[in-house]
C-alpha cells in the first residue's frame, strides 16, 4: 500500500463518513457542517487526480459560497433552540425501492462497462493553464453565457427573497 | 513508477455519494436538507468528470465540471432564496407543508 493509497482511502472515508451525516442526521446544523468536510474531501480527490484549477475552484465556490448560503438558510429559516420533532423521513418505503433501483442501474453500469484509461505518460501535471487557455477560446461562449446565468440568478434570488415594500405600506 | 488509483475506485466512490444524495432528495422532509443532497450528487458527478478527464488526458471534462459549479451556485442562490420566501409567508420548511397547489 503506498502512500497514495492511504491518503485515497482517507479521503474516502471522510467523504463518504460525512456524506452520510449530511443526509441521516437528525440535526440540520450537523448536517451544514458535515457537508463542509464532504466537500474538503472532494477537493482533496481533486488534488490527487492532479487537477489543480478545479481543487482550488471548488474551496472558492464550494466552502466559500455555497456552504455559507447554505448555512445562513438554515439559521434563517430554523428555531435553533427549538428541538425538531418532525425532521424525520418521509415515504421512507417508497424511497428505498426508487433508491434500490437506481443504485442496481448504476452498479449495473459500473460491472457492465470496460472502462479505459489513457496511458500514464499522456497524463498532465498541472492543468490550470491549458484550462484557461480553453476556456479563453473553444469554449469562450459557454463562458460568457455562465457569467449571464449567475447575473440573472443574483438578481432574481434578490427580488424573492427580499419583502414586497409595496404589499406592506398597502397593509 | 507508482500505478495511480484506479479509476474504478474513483467511480464507485463517485456512485455511492450519488445513491446517499438520492436517499436525501426522496426521504428527508426538510427543504434545506434536500439542497445539501443535490449538491452531494452534483459533487459525485464532478467527481466522475474529473476523474474520466484526468485519466482520458482530456482537459474537457474539466471545464464542464467549472460549469456544473457554477450552475450549482446559481441553483442554490435562488433555491435559498424561495425556500426563505416560503419560510416568511408559511412559516415551514417542510416539503409535505408546501401543498399549496394541491387539491
Amino acid at each position: 500500500m503506498t502512500l497514495i493509497d492511504v491518503i485515497f482511502w482517507f479521503f474516502a472515508a471522510v467523504t463518504l463518513g460525512s456524506a452520510a451525516v449530511v443526509v441521516f442526521s437528525r440535526n440540520i446544523i450537523y448536517s451544514a457542517f458535515a457537508l463542509l468536510f464532504t466537500f474538503f474531501g472532494v477537493a482533496g480527490f481533486y488534488v490527487l487526480l492532479g487537477a489543480d484549477f478545479i481543487a482550488i475552484t471548488q474551496l472558492l465556490i464550494y466552502v466559500g459560497g455555497i456552504l455559507v448560503l447554505l448555512v445562513f438558510g438554515v439559521m434563517l429559516t430554523n428555531k435553533v433552540v427549538s428541538v425538531d420533532i418532525k425532521s424525520g423521513t418521509l415515504n421512507a418505503g417508497v424511497a428505498m425501492v426508487v433508491v434500490s433501483l437506481t443504485a442496481g442501474t448504476i452498479a449495473g453500469i459500473f460491472y457492465a462497462t470496460e472502462w479505459k484509461t489513457a496511458p500514464a505518460e499522456m497524463l498532465q501535471p498541472t492543468t490550470a493553464g491549458e484550462l484557461g487557455t480553453m476556456m479563453m477560446t473553444s469554449y469562450l461562449l459557454p463562458f460568457e453565457v455562465a457569467s449571464v446565468v449567475l447575473l440573472v440568478a443574483l438578481i432574481g434570488a434578490a427580488m424573492v427573497s427580499r419583502r414586497d415594500r409595496s404589499k406592506q405600506e398597502a397593509a | 513508477m507508482h500505478l495511480p488509483v484506479p479509476i474504478e475506485y474513483y467511480l464507485a466512490l463517485s456512485a455511492i455519494m450519488f445513491i446517499t444524495g438520492v436517499t436525501g432528495v426522496l426521504a428527508r422532509r426538510n427543504a434545506i436538507v434536500i439542497f445539501m443532497s443535490i449538491e452531494l450528487m452534483l459533487n459525485s458527478a464532478n467527481l466522475a468528470l474529473v476523474a474520466f478527464s484526468t485519466r482520458m488526458g482530456n482537459d474537457a471534462g474539466q471545464i464542464l465540471v467549472f460549469f456544473v459549479m457554477a450552475v450549482a451556485a446559481a441553483e442554490a442562490a435562488i433555491g435559498l432564496a424561495i425556500v426563505i420566501a416560503l419560510f416568511r409567508n408559511r412559516e415551514t420548511v417542510f416539503v409535505n407543508d408546501m401543498n399549496i397547489l394541491k387539491w
